[in-house]
Order: structure tokens, then C-alpha cells, then sequence
């Protein structure tokens, strides 16, 4: 692509390990949804120029963001900075505009029609310029990452879009926004604060896993034992006990109300079940708030483990060396909900094995720390703060896909970056890394 | 500002790198280390189509086939695509209950899940199929299946030709790398066993992708992995189904055995078992009805007697003990006994049947008198053989020899769980008698007429009567002469079954003599009333005591007496002298192979023999209680027809009467009035007393049988008055 260009300030500085690792990743998601789709009986030649199937669509997707991508470089990393809160507004506008506009895609009103039968879903965009306005707010002289406040207000910038998407029922956008902790953490967030998330979670599966009342005891026990070892500390600092003791009653509080009220109050009935079902239990929608007000609508679906169980399998029968390209048994039987989608690695893993999956991540794996290596390298502020964003929004996004397709995590609609079929996503990670690399260009310049 | 936290972007690679560990472990478990999902998926998206091939025919000597395949239809769901069945009428062509209905489609789920094609009704009957293909528009998801099963012409043959039936978790650990699958067929007893690997052929499998809807896409890697159906091979037996037929006709009725080999090729010619049962009720539907019925009935209608078997021989071993007599040089063809009656010289006297001297005059003389005296000394000689040091070493040699005649071991006929009955061992005699040195002929005096604890099966003793016949030698007895198409390996397979078998080394003049001998039976012996029309024959008859209740009855014989053609072993049990029952039996089957057709005199003999009931009368109290019929292949036991069995004249005519030992009938009558219900048929016909009892008064006893249920009070005072009568 940068030989395509004449231009001196374009290639200049631009990373070119990071546009050949794009340019390869893309690649094998089309080659991914190939295999999904492949049909023995239909000419490849003809279905790819009519643009009927999902991989030569997915292919013109890929030209069309390979001219964004040249148009963003072509840009002035100005822009960025000049255009971050204005974005961002625009962003939450649209997406407050599909409660109105909203077409219904898979049960979720998140998508705008835009012309020729394409739809745009906003929320994705949104990541976007959420890594703009946030990288702008960090970097602006006048703000103290230190404090509690500027924490708070970067929060709330977060939290709109994932607020919003939540309200469109995408549960899977508006968990990738947890994934701008990364920047925040790196521009001055108190570690305190990971680990009290991280405890939270471990809470969250133990009472899924345990019994409440052996939870109850055992979480007692360990606040016993630290008093005890902590007694001479006691003596000379009353505040310690009570800090112990108030730990004990909010992790206690979370165990008892919080967890049981997020499962059956925030979260949908299907939701819930899905995260019961990742430890091998059964969720009652009984208790579900919102499932007892839509009792009446209630659709006949296949088991909620069937998705994880098919992708298990697929992944799973893949072996050491795989089937073989386009010999995937489960991929070529449609065994695979979703496959050229959310579940696009099963095909990956059926054809290719652990070879190729390891290959796979091998290449994300290095692909992440180029960018982390990237941020840490930026002058300015905006860059490093936009540069983790892009690191967490890819590793959230990465983590999540693959955990689900492997039964480490419950099943949420969230696409593999670059690989999955959808213009939308695609466009998405294109913009944010390529303007990345337009900001890495200018890396020696301080942006404000 | 944020310069010291620079090193926080390790931490983040850190974290990155510990989840992706993560994501690589669970990957090497699911890809690596578990195998379980390549299963999955192959269970998932592979279909394999068994193609069936036909099983291979078994015909008889000349070429008519004993069994055959015939097509079947099965009533197949798919469960998933059953909707909107119309189940009303479907359930009314079944004659089943709704809750029937949902029974099996539940079964069906639970056994091939809800998109593969379960059997809801096997074997569908000619007209249910009729009815259901006109109706099946109604029922979606529902389909007719084929299905090759097996059926027996001529209804006979059924414990030789064996069944099939669908394998179990048993049978399928047993053969777990010959490719069977839960659902398939396979024989489970006699030829169809003993030869299932050649008569089931070579299964056929294709393998189709199938999608998650259930339906198949295309022929799976271009059908390389799949395998072409081979037909099963034909076998072509010795066999001949007329004299089978004959044999199982002859033996209705009684509980026996007979067996008919052709010498020179060790061909078996027939085998019956009786109580038998017709082939045909265990294939198709009739299985599932019948199986339990037999595999309960105390009469053992499967147990193929003729190679399971344990009887005593008595004396048809005869022949036997003067040729090793002989061959040791202890005797000459002319030594004679001077028998009075009865055998002394060892104490306690052994009764003999003939008093008048001379009768055991020569050894010709003595085996045609079937002279107990003269063989039990011949039988002492030979264990005393002053040859040998003690009795001990004397027995082994003369275990030897009878080992040599196929006694005592198995034959290694091709059928599957052959019995080698006993001839027993000197480790026997020493746990008895203690050490060899203090026991000596005596002691074991009446193995001479083959009974002590010696025991021979029906099959081998036609196998002995083969051996004199071949003055010395026999063939292994098998079945299957040849095999369609056959193999290199499979005529090394068949290799022991055409080879001769001569154990032994004794000249053909002693065999010249026992076989004048065993012709001067049939001249003026014991078995001189019993003729083959047009040929001359041998034979030795024999009456075998028993712990069961009366004695056996036995007969060997081959004929013709020159270039022998057939050699026939029969034994009916419990009734009685071997020339009355077993006899006649055996000439009429002999009769039926040579001539290839029965005189009208002897088929009458045989249309009277076959009515004749010898059936244990506790038999026969068992099916009474049990509130059934038995099972006799070919014709099914019926108690109306048995009311002529009265007339004896027919046989009596021809046969000597003969009077039973009066403490045999003393222990008959003991056993009768112990049992506790009246039996529906009438008792034994060859007694004198019994043809006294007057017909209006059988009659009666007949019908109250008959109304068994309703008359269960009554039948005390009338088992009273029956036993009055014995």
C-alpha cells in the first residue's frame, strides 16, 4: 500500500510491520469466510464479482477501507486532536438517533440503513472517537490524571456510549468500552482500583461456583484469620480493623445482593443462563425481572450451550495439524451458529489445528505489542493515551472472540478484529488503526 | 506527567501475555490433549450408510436352499421432521394406544436422537405394510425401510442351519475389529455362526456430509473412504433335506436325536434334535414372540441334541470293544462265551438276555445276540491284558483305542459348542478306587456294554458306525462340502474336513467280521424285523440304562453292507428297547437315502411312527402347568391329533411287543403319581396294560384334559383313576 503513494511525508515514518500485519490479517479473514461458505457445486469465479456471498463482499469491505486507510494517512494528525470532542458528539447523537432510525438486526436496534442495503451501527464508530475525546481529555495541560476527579469525568465519557449500547441491547459493544481501563491505567489509574475489579470478578464466579452459605463462612474465615495475624497492628491502629471488617461486609454485601441483583435485574434472562451455563449450571429465568415482563413473548431457541458446544467441537475435532483447508466437517455441515461472524476462529481451528491457531495468535500476540511498543514511543500525551486505547479496544475484542469460541467466557456479540465478516467492524478497526499510524508518523510532534 | 508510570506498559504487555497463555492452554486441551471432539464432529457431520449385502444361501446336497432371504419392511421415523402426524389413524392400522405412540417415539429419541431414522415397528406383515404405504402421505417423517431376513422353505433343519439375530453389547466387545455395529445381524448358533464370516459377507460403507439440519450435502471426500458392498458366499452341504425332514417327522414326539452321515465323505446327511422347533418362527416378527417361549420350555427346544447330547452308548459299543479285542490278539473271530444268562465272574451277576448256550458261541454269533456276558469278558481281556503290567496301563491302551474311534473327544464337526461327552479317565477310577494297584476290570465291568460312566454323543456314535463302515478310517463329519467362489484361505480352512482320519491301524479282516456280525442283526438278531427295502445292511441295537427313568433307546447302522453309503445313529430317550423306537426310525431314513423315495408300506410305518408320543410324562406336565404347547418342528404339537395315537396295531403288527422289565415300569409309575397334574395327552402307548384301558373312558380324559382350566378340581380324582389304570 505505501508503495501505491508518491507522496514523501507518507511512508515517512509510517509503521509499515503494522500495515503488512493489517493487510495479513485481513487476508485470513477472507479466507476464513471462504471456508465458512465454500460450496463445492457453485463457481467461486462468479459468486465473487456478483458480490452474493459473504467473502467477496467482506472483500470489497476490505478495498474500500484500504482507501480510508490511505485517506486518514493522507490527513494532518491535527485533525485529531481538532476533531475528537466534536466526534464525540456526533457519535452519541447517532447513536441516540437509532433509537428513532433503528433497524432491527438479530434482535438488536443498533443499526442505521445507510444506502445500498449496508447499514452502519453506530456504537461501533463510537469506540472511535471515545478514544479520541479521551486521549484529548487526558492529554489537556490543565487536567491531573491523579485525581479521583478526572478519573470520574473520563469514566463518564466512557460510560455514555456503553450506557447507550446497553440500551440497544448490545451487551458485547458496551463491554469492549471496560476496555479504555487500559489507557486510563497507564496515564495514572491507582492500581487499587484493578485489583478491587479483579476481586470483584473472582467474588462474581465464586458465587456462581460455591454454595452461598459455605461462601458466606469461608469469606468470614479468611477476614478471621487476617485479624489474627494482624493483631499487633490492631493495638496500635484501631482504623485497621475497621477496614477489614468493612471489607468483609462489602465483599459479603456483593455475595448476598449485588451478584444475585445484577443476574436477575440487569442482565436478560438469556444473558444470565449463558453465564450459568459456562460453569455447568442452570439459570431459573424465574427469577428474572425482565424475562417475567416478557413472559409472553417467549421464543423456542435451541440450548443455550449449543453455540459453545458446536464451536467446541469444531475447534476441538481441528487437532494438532486440522482437517485441512476447506475439510472441516463442522464448517462445511453448518454446524457453527454464527460462524462467519462471531464464531469465525472455529473454522480457523477445524482446518488448521493447533498449528494454525497458534500461528493465529502468535501473529496477534505480536501485533498487540507492536502497538503497546508504538504507544510507548509517542511524545505526546494524545498519541499514548489514543495508542493504548487502540491496544486495549483489540486485546478486549480479541480476548473476549476467542474465549467465547473456547468456553472461557460466556457467549456476548463480539466480532474477532479484522477476521469476522461485517463492513461495520471492519471499518471500525481500520480507522483506529490507521490513525493511529498517522499520529505514529508524526510521533515526534507534540499534539494538544 | 505520566513519565513515571512507564513502566506500567509492561504490566499491560504482562497481562496481555498471561491471557493469551491462558487461551493456548485451553486450545492444547481441546486441540491436543482431548479427542473426544474430533468424535463429536465426526458423529456430528460424517453419515455412514451401511450397505447390507446379501447373506450367502446354504443349500443341500443336491442344490435345493435350506434357508433363503427374503425382504422385510421396517417402519422407520425421523423424529425431528414427524409433524403434524396424523396419529389417530396411524395408531389404529399399529392396533397401538396413544400412550403407546409417544412411548416409542420417546425410545427412538433416546436410542438414534431426533434426526437420525429410528425403527418405530420392525417386521411389518404383508398387509400392515399394504395399509401403511397407502396411508403414509399422512404421516410426514415416517418411512418404509427394507430389511433382508431369512426364511426356511422347507421349515427344517432349524438347530443345524441356526439363527440370526441383532448383536449385543456382548457380542460386539467379542468382536469389537470385525466392523459390527450396534443393530446388525449376525448368526448366533450353528452354521450360521460357524460360518459368519463367509455367509455375512462384506458390508458396504458410504460416508455422506451431513449438515446440522440432518440432510446430506454431498458424498464425503469424494466417497475415497468408502467401501463396496461384497455379497456373501453360498455354502453347499451334505445335506439331504428329504431325510432331514424325515428324520424330524420320525423323532415328533419324543425327545431323541438321529444323525446320518455318509462314510465316505464324512457329509453329515441329516441331523435332527427333538423337541425341535420350525426356523421360521425365529426370524422376522414371529422372533420376538417366540424366543422366550423356547429358550423357557423345560423340553430345551433349542439344545441341539445330537452334538450336546451325553447318552450312554450300551450296546452299540459293542462292535467296538470286539475290535479292540481283536486287534490286541485277545480273542479270535471264533472264541466264544458260554453265557447262561447272566455274567458272574466278578461277583455280583450281570443279566444278559438270552439264556439258551450257544448264543455267544462265535464272536458273529454274540454281537448278533447282542450277548452282554460275552463282551464284558471280552472288555475284562482287554483291560487285564497280561500285555500290560496292571489294569491301569491295560485301560489306557484301551482308552486309546476307543479315543481312536472318535469317543470320548470332540470331532471338530463345523458347528459351533460341540460336546465331547466321556469316556472317562483312569484319574476317575483312582479318586473312586484309590490307588491303580487294588482296582482291575471289575471294577468298571459294564463300560464293556457301554455304560458305566461312558457317554457318547449321537454324532459320534453315527461317527463310529462311519469308522466300521470304512473298515478304519472316518472323515471329520462336517456339513459344508464346498464353498461358493472358495478361497485359498477357506479351503485351508475346510482342508480337515476332506482328509481321512485313521487313528488306528487295525487290519480289514476284523472289520470283515464285525460287520457280518452286525449284518446277522439285521438277518436274525435283535434287529431282524427292521428292513431296507432293496439293500443289505448292518447294524447293532442298544438299550441304554440311564438315571433319567426308563432306558434308551439306541440304534446304529450303515447300509449298504457292501460299499457302505450311510451310517445312522438314532437315540429316542426313555423308551425303551433300541429296536422298537430307534430302529425303526433309523431304517426308514436309511430307506429314504438310498432308494430316494419310502415304499408306501414304510411310509405308513413313518406316518404311524410319527404319532407315536414318547415324551417324558414330566415333560408333559410342565407344559400343562405352564399352560402351553410345545414347540415340534415341523409340525406344532396338537393334542387333537394325538387322540389315534391309541392305535398301536399299526406298529405292533410289525413289531415284536415288547415287555418292559417290570421294575422299570414299577420306577415309571413312582414318577407319575408324583407329578402333580394330569397330562392333556394320554399316557405311554407301548404298554400292555395301558392298551386296556377302554376308549370312551380315554376319551374322557382327553377332554377333561383339554378343559384343563376350568377342571382343575377334578383332575385329582382323576390322576387317581389313571394311575388305577397303569
Amino acid at each position: 500500500m505505501s508503495t501505491t503513494s508518491n507522496q514523501n511525508n507518507f511512508s515517512k515514518g509510517t509503521d509499515l510491520a503494522v500495515i503488512l500485519l493489517y493487510l495479513l490479517m485481513v487476508a485470513i479473514g477472507i479466507l476464513c469466510i471462504y471456508m465458512v461458505e465454500y460450496n463445492p457445486n457453485a463457481s467461486w469465479g462468479t459468486s465473487f464479482i456478483t458480490a452474493k456471498t459473504n467473502y467477496s463482499k467482506q472483500f470489497y469491505f476490505a478495498i474500500f477501507c484500504s482507501f480510508i486507510g490511505i485517506f486518514i494517512l493522507l490527513m494532518d494528525s491535527k485533525v485529531f486532536t481538532a476533531l475528537a470532542n466534536v466526534s464525540y458528539g456526533a457519535g452519541i447523537l447517532l447513536m441516540l438517533a437509532t433509537f428513532v432510525l433503528g433497524k432491527n438486526i438479530n434482535g438488536s436496534k443498533s443499526w442505521i440503513p445507510v444506502a445500498a442495503g449496508f447499514n452502519l451501527q453506530p456504537a461501533e464508530l463510537c469506540k472511535i472517537f471515545t478514544a479520541l475525546v479521551l486521549a484529548k481529555f487526558i492529554s489537556k495541560p490543565e487536567t491531573d490524571f491523579t485525581k479521583l476527579k478526572s478519573h470520574l469525568t473520563a469514566g463518564i465519557m466512557i460510560a455514555l456510549p456503553a450506557i447507550l449500547s446497553i440500551m440497544q441491547h448490545e451487551l458485547g459493544l458496551a463491554l469492549v468500552y471496560s476496555a479504555f481501563i487500559f489507557a486510563m491505567y497507564r496515564e495514572g489509574l491507582p492500581p487499587a482500583i484493578l485489583i478491587i475489579l479483579l476481586s470483584f470478578a473472582i467474588l462474581v464466579i465464586a458465587t456462581l461456583l460455591l454454595d452461598p452459605v459455605l461462601l458466606a463462612i469461608i469469606l468470614t474465615v479468611i477476614a478471621a484469620i487476617i485479624i489474627i495475624v494482624l493483631i499487633k497492628r490492631f493495638k496500635r491502629n484501631k482504623n485497621t480493623i475497621l477496614i477489614v471488617v468493612a471489607i468483609w461486609v462489602v465483599c459479603s454485601g456483593t455475595v448476598r445482593f449485588a451478584v444475585p441483583y445484577i443476574f436477575n435485574n440487569v442482565l436478560e434472562c438469556y444473558q444470565s443462563t449463558r453465564i450459568y451455563s459456562m460453569v455447568g449450571k442452570e439459570y431459573d429465568c424465574n427469577m428474572n425481572e425482565k424475562s417475567a415482563v416478557a413472559a409472553g413473548s417467549k421464543k423456542s431457541r435451541k440450548p443455550d450451550d449449543y453455540n459453545v458446544k458446536q464451536s467446541k467441537i469444531a475447534i476441538g475435532s481441528g487437532g494438532f495439524w486440522g482437517r485441512g483447508f476447506l475439510k472441516g466437517t463442522q464448517t462445511r455441515g453448518k454446524y457453527v451458529p454464527e460462524q462467519h461472524t462471531d464464531f469465525i476462529f472455529t473454522s480457523l481451528g477445524e482446518a488448521f489445528g493447533f498449528v494454525g491457531t497458534f500461528t493465529f495468535l502468535g501473529l496477534y500476540l505480536f501485533f498487540l505489542f507492536r502497538l503497546v511498543r508504538i504507544a510507548e514511543r509517542q511524545r505526546s500525551t494524545f498519541s499514548r493515551v489514543y495508542a493504548y486505547s487502540v491496544v486495549g479496544i483489540f486485546f478486549f475484542h480479541i480476548a473476549v472472540n476467542i474465549s467465547m469460541t473456547i468456553g472461557l467466557f460466556p457467549v456476548v456479540g463480539i466480532p474477532l478484529p479484522l477476521i469476522s465478516y461485517g463492513g461495520s467492524s471492519l471499518l471500525t478497526f481500520t480507522v483506529l488503526v490507521f490513525i493511529l499510524l498517522r499520529l505514529d508518523a508524526d510521533r515526534q510532534m507534540v499534539l494538544r | 506527567m505520566a513519565l513515571y508510570n512507564s513502566n506500567r506498559g509492561g504490566i499491560i504487555q504482562i497481562i496481555i501475555g498471561v491471557i493469551f497463555v491462558i487461551l493456548v492452554g485451553q486450545l492444547i486441551s481441546l486441540q491436543i490433549i482431548s479427542n473426544k471432539y474430533k468424535l463429536a464432529a465426526d458423529n456430528n457431520a460424517i453419515f455412514r450408510k451401511i450397505i447390507y449385502p446379501d447373506r450367502g444361501i446354504i443349500y443341500d446336497r443336491k442344490k435345493r436352499a435350506l434357508l433363503e432371504n427374503s425382504i422385510s419392511y421396517d417402519l422407520v421415523v425421523i423424529p425431528n421432521e414427524a409433524k403434524g402426524v396424523d396419529t389417530t389413524t396411524l395408531c389404529d392400522i399399529l392396533k397401538i394406544s396413544k400412550e403407546e405412540f409417544s412411548k416409542r417415539m420417546i425410545e427412538v429419541i433416546i436410542k438414534n436422537s431426533r434426526v437420525k431414522a429410528g425403527v418405530f415397528e420392525p417386521f411389518l406383515s404383508p398387509e400392515l405394510y399394504a395399509q401403511l404405504t397407502e396411508n403414509l402421505y399422512r404421516f410426514p417423517g415416517f418411512s418404509l425401510s427394507e430389511r433382508s431376513i431369512r426364511n426356511y422353505p422347507y421349515n427344517t433343519a432349524a438347530h443345524v442351519l441356526g439363527y440370526v439375530a441383532e448383536v449385543d453389547v456382548n457380542f460386539l466387545q467379542k468382536h469389537e475389529d470385525e466392523g459390527y455395529e450396534m443393530g446388525d445381524y449376525a448368526g448366533m448358533t450353528g452354521l450360521e455362526k460357524q460360518y459368519e464370516s463367509i455367509l455375512m459377507g462384506q458390508r458396504g460403507v458410504k460416508r455422506f456430509l451431513r449438515d446440522n439440519k440432518g440432510k446430506i450435502q454431498s458424498a464425503y471426500e469424494k466417497g475415497e473412504f468408502d467401501t463396496l458392498a461384497i455379497a456373501g458366499k453360498n455354502l453347499y452341504t451334505s445335506i439331504d433335506v428329504q431325510v432331514q425332514q424325515l428324520a424330524e417327522k420320525l423323532l415328533t414326539n419324543k425327545v431323541g436325536s438321529a444323525v446320518a452321515i455318509n462314510p465316505k465323505t464324512g457329509g453329515v446327511i441329516a441331523m435332527a434334535s427333538s423337541p425341535g422347533y420350525n426356523p421360521n418362527l425365529l426370524t422376522g416378527s414371529q422372533r420376538r414372540k417366540t424366543i422366550g417361549r423356547l429358550l423357557m420350555d423345560t423340553a430345551r427346544p433349542i439344545y441341539n441334541r445330537a452334538i450336546k447330547g451325553q447318552y450312554p452308548p450300551g450296546s452299540t459299543f459293542k462292535p467296538l470293544g470286539a475290535l479292540i479285542a481283536l486287534d490286541e490278539g485277545l480273542i479270535t473271530p471264533s472264541y466264544g462265551y458260554n453265557c447262561y444268562g447272566s455274567y458272574a465272574a466278578c461277583g455280583d451277576p450281570r443279566k444278559c438276555e438270552h439264556h439258551n448256550p450257544g448264543h455267544a458261541a462265535n464272536l458273529q454269533l454274540a454281537l448278533a445276540n447282542s450277548c452282554n456276558s460275552y463282551f464284558l469278558q471280552v472288555f475284562r481281556m482287554a483291560i487285564d491284558n497280561p500285555k500290560y503290567h496292571n489294569a491301569k496301563t491295560g485301560y489306557l491302551k484301551w482308552k486309546e483305542y476307543v479315543n481312536g474311534f472318535g469317543l470320548g473327544r470332540k470331532l471338530g464337526i463345523d458347528l459351533p459348542s460341540e460336546n465331547k461327552a466321556n469316556i472317562p479317565d483312569t484319574a476317575a477310577y483312582n479318586k473312586d478306587f484309590g490307588n491303580p494297584k487294588y482296582w482291575n476290570s471289575c471294577y468298571m465291568l459294564t463300560l464293556g456294554i457301554g455304560q458305566d460312566r461312558m457317554t457318547a454323543t449321537p454324532l459320534q456314535l453315527a461317527n463310529s458306525m462311519a469308522f466300521i463302515a470304512n473298515d478304519g478310517y472316518y472323515i471329520t463329519p462336517h456339513f459344508v462340502d464346498s464353498i461358493e467362489e472358495e478361497s485359498e484361505q477357506e479351503s485351508e480352512l475346510m482342508e480337515k474336513y476332506r482328509t481321512k482320519q485313521k487313528v488306528t491301524s487295525i487290519p480289514n479282516p476284523y472289520f470283515k467280521i464285525i460287520k457280518e456280525g452286525m449284518h446277522d442283526v439285521t438277518v436274525y438278531g435283535t434287529a431282524a424285523f427292521i428292513k431296507v427295502p432293496g439293500h443289505e445292511y448292518c447294524a447293532k441295537t442298544g438299550t441304554a440304562q440311564n438315571p433319567h427313568g426308563k432306558n434308551h433307546s439306541l440304534f446304529v447302522c450303515f447300509a449298504p453292507k457292501d460299499n457302505p453309503k450311510i451310517a445312522v445313529a438314532v437315540i429316542v430317550e426313555n423308551a425303551g428297547y433300541g429296536a422298537t423306537w430307534a430302529g425303526p426310525i433309523a431304517g426308514l431314513m436309511m430307506e429314504q437315502y438310498l432308494n430316494d423315495s419310502l415304499t408306501a408300506e414304510s411310509k405308513l410305518k413313518a406316518d404311524n411312527l410319527e404319532k407315536v408320543d414318547l415324551l417324558p410324562q414330566a415333560i408333559k406336565d410342565w407344559y400343562v402347568r405352564n399352560n402351553k404347547s410345545a414347540y415340534l418342528a415341523p409340525l406344532e404339537y396338537n393334542n387333537d391329533e394325538l387322540s389315534d395315537v391309541w392305535d398301536m396295531e399299526m406298529i405292533s403288527g410289525e413289531t415284536p411287543i415288547v415287555t418292559k422289565p417290570v421294575d422299570t415300569l414299577k420306577k415309571d409309575t413312582s414318577i407319575k403319581s408324583g407329578a402333580p397334574a394330569l397330562p392333556p395327552v394320554k399316557p405311554k402307548p407301548n404298554k400292555d396294560s395301558a392298551l386296556n384301558i377302554d376308549n370312551k373312558q380315554k376319551k374322557i380324559v382327553l377332554k377333561k384334559g383339554a378343559v384343563k382350566k376350568k377342571a382343575s378340581i377334578k383332575k385329582k380324582a382323576l390322576i387317581k383313576s389313571n394311575v388305577n389304570h397303569i
